[in-house]
C-alpha cells in the first residue's frame, strides 16, 4: 500500500507581486515527493481557506512581501479554526520583520522562514510537522 | 556563479577571441553617440550630463511622502521617483476590502487628485524629473499629475519624467496587472498618441527587464525578453498608425544591475546595440533618437541579504558601479535593510552617498564607456547579444511577446532559471556571503522602518472625506470614459476629465474593468 503523499497549499496572500520565492518552493516541496497546489496571486484569506479545506492538505505556506502580514495572517488563522481546520499546520515566508514573529509564532504559525532559507531546511519543517 | 548564463567561463581572454567572434570595432562599437550606440546613447555622456540620481520612495500618505521627496531634494538627489502602495498600484481605493493591510505600505496611497495635489506640494514640477513605477493604472496617474500641473499653470510641454508604463512584465514577472493583455497594450499606445502631441518631454513608457531579473531571468533572458516586450509595444503603435519618429525617441528602458560585474557591464552595452540593430532592421527609423536606447539602472533587490545587512552597502557599490560602466541614464541605488522591511532615513541617505562619491571621488564618470576594447567585455557583449537575439527570435516565432506570454513560455522559463539560482545556492556551487558561507549567528543590529496601521485609517477617513466634499460631475465623466472605452476611442482625454471631476483612481479602474475584464493569474 503506498503511503499517502504530504498535501501542500502554497498560498500568496494580499496583493504583493513577488512570486518568485513562492515558486521557488513550491517546485522545491514537489521535488521532495510532496504534492503541492501553488494559488497564484492575489489571494483572500476566504479564498485561501476553502482552497486549503478543499484541497484536504496538511500544510500551508504563506508568502508575503508587501507588509500586510500583520493584518492577513491573523484573518488566515482565525477563519482556519472557524473551519475546524487548524489541524493544517501553517508556515510563512517573505520580507517579515523579526520583532513580528513571536505575535505571528503566538496565533500558531509554526515557523515564518526569512530571506535566506534553504528550500532544504523548508522540507524538513514540514515533513517533521505533518509526521508528528 | 549563481545569476549569471556564465558568459565568462574562460580563465582569459585575447584578440582570438575577437577573432572568433568577428569583432570589427567600426561595426561593432562605432564612436558614443552613434549607430549602433553600444559606446552610449550620447557623444559626451557624464562629461555632457551626469546620470540622474533617482531614489524610488515612498510610503504611507502622500504628506508623509511629500517629506521625503523634500529631504531627499534638499540632499542633493536630483529627480524624484515614486513608489505607490499596491491597492494604488492595481486601482483599487483605499477603502476597498481587499485593500485591507496593503495601504501605505510598499509606497504611497493615492486614491485622487486631493492626494497627488499633497504629493507635490511645493515641489516645482517643471524643474525637477518626475518617474512613476505604475503601470496598469498608468494612464490614470499620469492624468493626476497632468491636472495637478494644470491648476498650477505649469504647462505640459514643461514637464519631464516617466511612468513605467510597461504592462507586458506585469504578466511575466511583477503582478500589478488589472485587465487582460490585449486592452492592457491599447491603453498604452492611447498614452504614446497623447503625449506625442500634447506632453512632447514626457518619458512614455519604461521598458523594464528589472522586474523579469528578479524574478530570476539570467542576464540574456533579461535582455531578451525585455526587448521582445519593447518590440510588442513598438508593433502596437505602428499597427495604431504611428509614425515611428513620433514616439520611439521617447521610449525608454529599465534595466537590472547585478552581481556579476563585468556581464553586467556587456549586458548594458549589448542591450544599446542589439536594440538599435533591431529597430533599424524592422522600422528603419530617420531620427536616431529612435535607435538609441535609454535607460535607468536599478541594483537588485534580490541579493539583498537579511543576514549580515551592513554587507548590502558594498554588494550595492559595486552593482552601482557596473551600471555606470555600463552606460545609465539614472540610478537607483538600494538600501542596505531591504531584505528585512522598508528603508529607513538613514539607510537611504547612505545609498545615495553611495552614488555621489561614485560620481565624484572615482574618476570613472570622466571616460567614456572605458572598459570598451577589452577583451572580456567585447567577447562577453558578443555573446550576451548573439544569445538575446536568438531567444527573440524564438519569441518572434511565436507570434511575438504576447502570444509567448498568454501560453506561458516566458513565465516558465524564468521560473527555471530562478530555480537553478536557488539549487546553485543550496549545492554552495554559487556563495552568498552571510548566508551559505562566512555567517555570524548574531543578530541583525539595523533599526527598521514600520508603517503604522493607523496610516490606513487615516487614509480611508481622508478619502471618505474627499468623497463628500467633491463637486465634480462624477457620474457624467465616468459615462463618457466608460462610451470611449466601448467606442475605442483614445481614452487619456475622458479619464484626465474624469481626474478633473473629482473620480476616485478605483472608480475609473471600475468602469474601464466594464469594457476590458480583469485578468487573474494563470499560475504557470
Amino acid at each position: 500500500m503506498s503511503e499517502r503523499k504530504i498535501r501542500v497549499l502554497i498560498a500568496k496572500p494580499g496583493l504583493d507581486g513577488h512570486d518568485r520565492g513562492a515558486k521557488v518552493i513550491a517546485r522545491a516541496l514537489r521535488d521532495s515527493g510532496m504534492e503541492v497546489i501553488y494559488t497564484g496571486l492575489r489571494q483572500t484569506p476566504e479564498q485561501i481557506v476553502a482552497a486549503a479545506v478543499q484541497e484536504d492538505v496538511d500544510a500551508i505556506g504563506l508568502s508575503i512581501l508587501s507588509g500586510a502580514h500583520n493584518v492577513l495572517f491573523p484573518e488566515i488563522m482565525r477563519l482556519l479554526k472557524e473551519e475546524g481546520a487548524d489541524d493544517i499546520a501553517v508556515f510563512a515566508g517573505g520580507i517579515i520583520p523579526e520583532k513580528d514573529i513571536p505575535k505571528l509564532k503566538a496565533l500558531g504559525i509554526r515557523e515564518i522562514f526569512l530571506p535566506g532559507t534553504s528550500t532544504s531546511r523548508a522540507v524538513e519543517a514540514i515533513r517533521a510537522a505533518v509526521s508528528k | 556563479m549563481p545569476y549569471t548564463t556564465q558568459v565568462a567561463d574562460k580563465p582569459f581572454y585575447d584578440d582570438r577571441d575577437l577573432a572568433l567572434r568577428g569583432f570589427d570595432a567600426t561595426k561593432d562599437l562605432g564612436t558614443p553617440g552613434n549607430f549602433p550606440f553600444t559606446r552610449g546613447p550620447r557623444a559626451t555622456m557624464y562629461r555632457g550630463k551626469l546620470w540622474t540620481m533617482r531614489q524610488y520612495a515612498g510610503f504611507s500618505t502622500a504628506a508623509e511622502s511629500n517629506r521625503r521627496y523634500r529631504y531627499l531634494l534638499e540632499r542633493g538627489t536630483t529627480g524624484l521617483s515614486i513608489a505607490f502602495d499596491l491597492p494604488t498600484q492595481i486601482g483599487m481605493d483605499s477603502d476597498d476590502p481587499r485593500a485591507r493591510g496593503e495601504v501605505g505600505k510598499v509606497g504611497v496611497a493615492i486614491d485622487s487628485i486631493a492626494d497627488m495635489e499633497m504629493l507635490f506640494d511645493q515641489i516645482p514640477l517643471d524643474h525637477v524629473s518626475i518617474s512613476m513605477t505604475i503601470n496598469s493604472p498608468a494612464s490614470i496617474l499620469l492624468a493626476l499629475l497632468l491636472v495637478v500641473a494644470e491648476r498650477r499653470s505649469v504647462g505640459w510641454s514643461n514637464l519631464n519624467g516617466t511612468i513605467q508604463n510597461d504592462i507586458l512584465k506585469e504578466y511575466v514577472a511583477r503582478g500589478t496587472y488589472i485587465f487582460p493583455p490585449a486592452p492592457s497594450l491599447r491603453i498604452v499606445t492611447d498614452i504614446f498618441e497623447f503625449c506625442a502631441k500634447e506632453v512632447p518631454r514626457w518619458n512614455t513608457i519604461s521598458i523594464s527587464g528589472y522586474h523579469i531579473r528578479e524574478a530570476g531571468a539570467t542576464a540574456v533572458q533579461e535582455v531578451a525578453f525585455t526587448l521582445a516586450n519593447g518590440l510588442q509595444y513598438i508593433k502596437a503603435a505602428i499597427d495604431r498608425g504611428l509614425g515611428i519618429d513620433t514616439f520611439a525617441p521617447r521610449v525608454s528602458f529599465f534595466f537590472n544591475a547585478h552581481n556579476d560585474f563585468l556581464e553586467e557591464v556587456a549586458k548594458f552595452r549589448a542591450a544599446r546595440k542589439l536594440w538599435a540593430t533591431l529597430m533599424r532592421e524592422r522600422y528603419d527609423p530617420k531620427d536616431p533618437r529612435s535607435l538609441a536606447l535609454r535607460f535607468h539602472a536599478q541594483t537588485a533587490g534580490s541579493t539583498l541579504t537579511a543576514q549580515q545587512p551592513e554587507n548590502n552597502v558594498v554588494r550595492v557599490a559595486y552593482q552601482a558601479m557596473a551600471a555606470v560602466l555600463g552606460g545609465c541614464q539614472s540610478l537607483h541605488t538600494n538600501s542596505r535593510d531591504e531584505a528585512l522591511a522598508l528603508p529607513t532615513e538613514e539607510s537611504a541617505t547612505i545609498a545615495l552617498r553611495t552614488q555621489q562619491i561614485l560620481a565624484n571621488e572615482t574618476g570613472v564618470p570622466a571616460t567614456v564607456d572605458p572598459l570598451a576594447g577589452s577583451y572580456a567585455i567585447e567577447s562577453m557583449t558578443l555573446d550576451i547579444e548573439r544569445e538575446a537575439r536568438a531567444l527573440i527570435e524564438k519569441i518572434d516565432s511565436m507570434g511575438g511577446a504576447l502570444p509567448a506570454i498568454e501560453s506561458g513560455f516566458v513565465q516558465r522559463a524564468i521560473g527555471d532559471s530562478a530555480y537553478a539560482a536557488q539549487q546553485a545556492v543550496e549545492k554552495k556551487t554559487s556563495i552568498v556571503v552571510g548566508v551559505n558561507e562566512f555567517t555570524d549567528e548574531r543578530p541583525s543590529p539595523l533599526p527598521i522602518l514600520t508603517i503604522d496601521e493607523s496610516v490606513e485609517r487615516d487614509q480611508v477617513a481622508r478619502l471618505a472625506e474627499f468623497r463628500k466634499q467633491r463637486r465634480g460631475d462624477v457620474r457624467g465623466a465616468l459615462d463618457t470614459l466608460d462610451r470611449a472605452a466601448r467606442d475605442g476611442k483614445n481614452l487619456m482625454p475622458p479619464i484626465i476629465d474624469c481626474v478633473r471631476n473629482d473620480c476616485t483612481v478605483g472608480e475609473i479602474v471600475s468602469t474601464l474593468k466594464q469594457t476590458f475584464g480583469e485578468y487573474t493569474d494563470q499560475g504557470f
